[in-house]
């Protein structure tokens, strides 16, 4: 044992040797400039005129597959796909890693397709491979949780981030009388979407208006029903005081809303946030949910579609200011980084919510 | 004659013909498959694996296991982000990551051989230990501004063809472990520890500082793979890497090696790693779906416990045959 120690100690020193050398000018994070690998296609010009190709390939990669949520959006993509006569296709893995999406993408590129849907796991970790599907030819559309901006020709936002955020805050406000303590239940902590939402939030509730209200916590429930359950029910238990739980993800309302109903907080704590009718019906019918908010996610699907094909009939190249016409939607004007609105979001509660149906 | 059987019929045999006749029939049948970039999608795919299974194919065959190696990766790759976020150059942080990669081997190594607990327990501990440490260096933030010239060439091919760079590397550590375990006196120890500890440490065997290295050649690879992964996704994160043990361990079993040591070689596992690698692929081109993936690895995994053992006990029934029929005569 005694020699294994000596050994390892000269190990030990030897590499800090080589270290103290390699330290001695180097690459760091200062000096090395990150817009590398790029694939800006600035030679590229639109043709508002062009015809829309038919038989356009146009494959939906969302974080993953089986998430109710996404099967929606997914499902706009399809119906899209199909009024544009191209030929959908939906993949995706099983688990929401950064990592595997990228083969995912990789396989994609090796199918030829034409246009690529994407929801980003990881804004970065799916850069290099979709750098290199836009240099195969295949256009890239991001919707849902946002590429790099300078790895994707186009991005698809539900609604503005800050409409988002100022609209949560504004339900968390009422829901909890002006004043307490409220509680944020999150997907993913890398989950793009999500963290800017958190963002507007902090910076709304800094507003002189919502002083009596205090944000105690960020909890993330992955987006996994049973994690989103146990945060939810651990986030009342650190709090008894807490009054308004904001889960602005589809997974994660659902899951609070189950457990708050099912518990001795039903009627006390009140849940708002992001969520699909269909799952939320039961809970705002019985008393627990008063209101929630969302866009149509079978929309954002539908206009990622269309996006997908004016970019590749040459109609847009993602530039401020292109125009494009999607399907049912109406007319779509490309603002700044080659970012889509969707629209505003639809506040649901026990009047309308029968008007919904997904 | 019967030696030539013998190897033919050996499990390790089989997978390889099995790998060669999947690529065969995968490049002939699978639209795309067989062109350079998927090839080089593939290698990039398989680098994390393979490279984690050569120290792993080690400690097997000593009759001990390594669960902890995904972790020490994600760990790595925490601190990889947090290093360059301090301002350290790339050019320093890769040899220390490699350092703390051996390091958390050596504590393995330390637990299993210093205070002789069994190696399943302390690195499911490790596992979870060095996981919980990643969230702690990095918390659940990602780092991602590597320098260009590093991840590029972690993704990248040499001189733009279809052979990646990582290759290279993936070649010279096989080759390296594949000559030490099969043509050293140290690669004979490693079979006789997992063949009979006891026996091998009455005949000489330093069986405990044996192990130790072991674990610090896995803590040191796992730790480069950190790096690799991190500069191929350009993204350092504490749960980069979740899961890869499985998928070691399952390749390394598949390749032929038994799970209680002693027996087991290299060219059997590298051919595990690409015939998992390419199955997956070519049913990802074929559009099936990753619960079906999921379900093509678990019953090769099984097949590959399952057969080896009934081979066995047929080759051990003829055996007794013949030898009946040698006696009668």
């Amino acid at each position: 044992m005694l020699r294994t120690h000596h050994r390892l100690l000269s190990a030990a020193s030897a590499s800090l040797l080589v270290l103290g050398l390699a330290a001695c000018g180097g690459t760091t994070k200062d000096s090395s400039s990150s817009d590398g690998g790029a694939a800006a296609q600035p030679g590229a010009s639109a043709d508002p005129n062009a015809k829309t190709k038919e038989g356009l390939k146009i494959a939906f990669l969302p974080k993953q597959l089986n998430n109710p949520y996404s099967d929606v959006e997914t499902s706009g993509g399809k119906v899209a796909v199909g009024e544009l006569k191209g030929e959908y296709k939906l993949v995706g893995p099983n688990d929401a890693s950064a990592s595997s999406q990228v083969s995912y993408i990789n396989t994609l590129i090796q199918q030829q397709q034409d246009v690529i849907v994407v929801a980003a796991n990881d804004p970065n970790a799916v850069c290099p491979s979709l750098n290199q599907a836009r240099q195969a030819k295949i256009k890239v559309v991001s919707f849902d949780s946002d590429a790099s901006k300078d790895c994707r020709d186009a991005f698809i936002n539900q609604a503005t981030t800050q409409g988002i955020g100022e609209s949560l805050v504004k339900m968390a406000n009422e829901l909890a009388g002006g004043e307490g303590e409220i509680a944020i239940l999150s997907a993913t902590p890398n989950a793009t979407n999500q963290n800017a939402w958190i963002e507007v939030m902090k910076k709304e509730l800094a507003k002189p208006e919502y002083s009596k209200l205090k944000l105690v916590k960020t909890a993330y429930g992955n987006d996994d029903d049973q994690k989103s359950f146990q945060e939810a029910q651990g986030l009342l238990q650190s709090y008894p005081k807490l009054k308004v739980i904001v889960s602005p993800t589809t997974v994660g309302i659902a899951a609070a809303s189950r457990y708050v109903s099912s518990s001795n907080y039903k009627g006390k704590v009140a849940i708002t946030g992001l969520g699909l009718p269909n799952q939320m019906r039961e809970y705002v019918k019985d008393g627990t949910v008063k209101k929630f908010a969302l866009w149509n996610p079978a929309d954002i699907g539908y206009l990622a579609a269309y996006a997908g094909a004016a970019l590749a009939s040459g109609q847009i190249t993602g530039k401020q200011g292109e125009k494009f016409t999607a399907g049912k939607l109406g007319e779509y004007t490309i603002g700044a980084d080659g970012e889509i609105v969707l629209g505003p979001p639809t506040e649901f509660t026990a009047q309308n919510i029968d008007q919904f149906h997904f | 004659m019967s030696e030539l059987r013998r190897r033919l019929a050996s499990w390790d045999s089989i997978i390889i013909a099995l790998t060669v006749l999947v690529l065969v029939i995968a490049s002939v049948g699978v639209p795309n498959f067989g062109t350079s970039r998927n090839f080089t999608f593939l290698i990039l795919d398989l680098m994390p694996i393979v490279l984690v299974a050569l120290p792993m194919t080690f400690i097997i065959v000593t009759g001990e296991i390594d669960l902890s190696v995904a972790s020490t990766l994600g760990l790595t790759s925490s601190l990889m982000g947090w290093f360059w976020n301090n301002g350290l150059s790339i050019e320093m942080i890769i040899p220390l990551c490699v350092l703390v990669g051996a390091l958390l081997g050596a504590f393995n190594g330390f637990l299993v051989t210093g205070l002789g607990l069994p190696s399943l327990a302390v690195t499911i501990g490790t596992l979870a230990l060095y996981r919980g440490l990643a969230f702690v260096v990095l918390g659940d933030g990602a780092v991602a501004d590597f320098p260009w010239n590093y991840t590029g060439w972690v993704t990248g091919t040499i001189g733009g063809g279809a052979v990646p760079n990582v290759l290279i590397l993936i070649v010279a550590l096989a080759l390296i472990f594949g000559v030490v375990l099969h043509a050293t006196p140290f690669g004979r120890s490693l079979y006789a520890i997992g063949a009979n500890a006891q026996a091998a440490h009455f005949s000489g065997i330093r069986v405990a500082r044996t192990k130790f290295w072991l674990y610090v050649a896995s803590g040191a690879i796992a730790g480069l793979v950190g790096v690799l992964w991190t500069l191929r996704y350009s993204s350092a994160r504490a749960d980069n890497g979740s899961g890869l043990e499985l998928a070691v361990v399952a390749a390394v079993l598949l390749g032929g090696v038994s799970i209680f040591g002693g027996r087991g070689t290299l060219p059997g596992v590298l051919a595990g790693v690409v015939l998992l690698a390419a199955l997956q692929n070519a049913l990802r081109l074929q559009d099936v779906s990753g619960q079906a993936l999921n379900i093509v690895t678990g019953a090769l995994l099984v097949l590959s416990v399952l057969l080896p053992n009934v081979t066995s006990s047929i080759r051990a029934t003829w055996h007794r045959r013949r030898l009946r029929q040698a006696a009668a005569h």
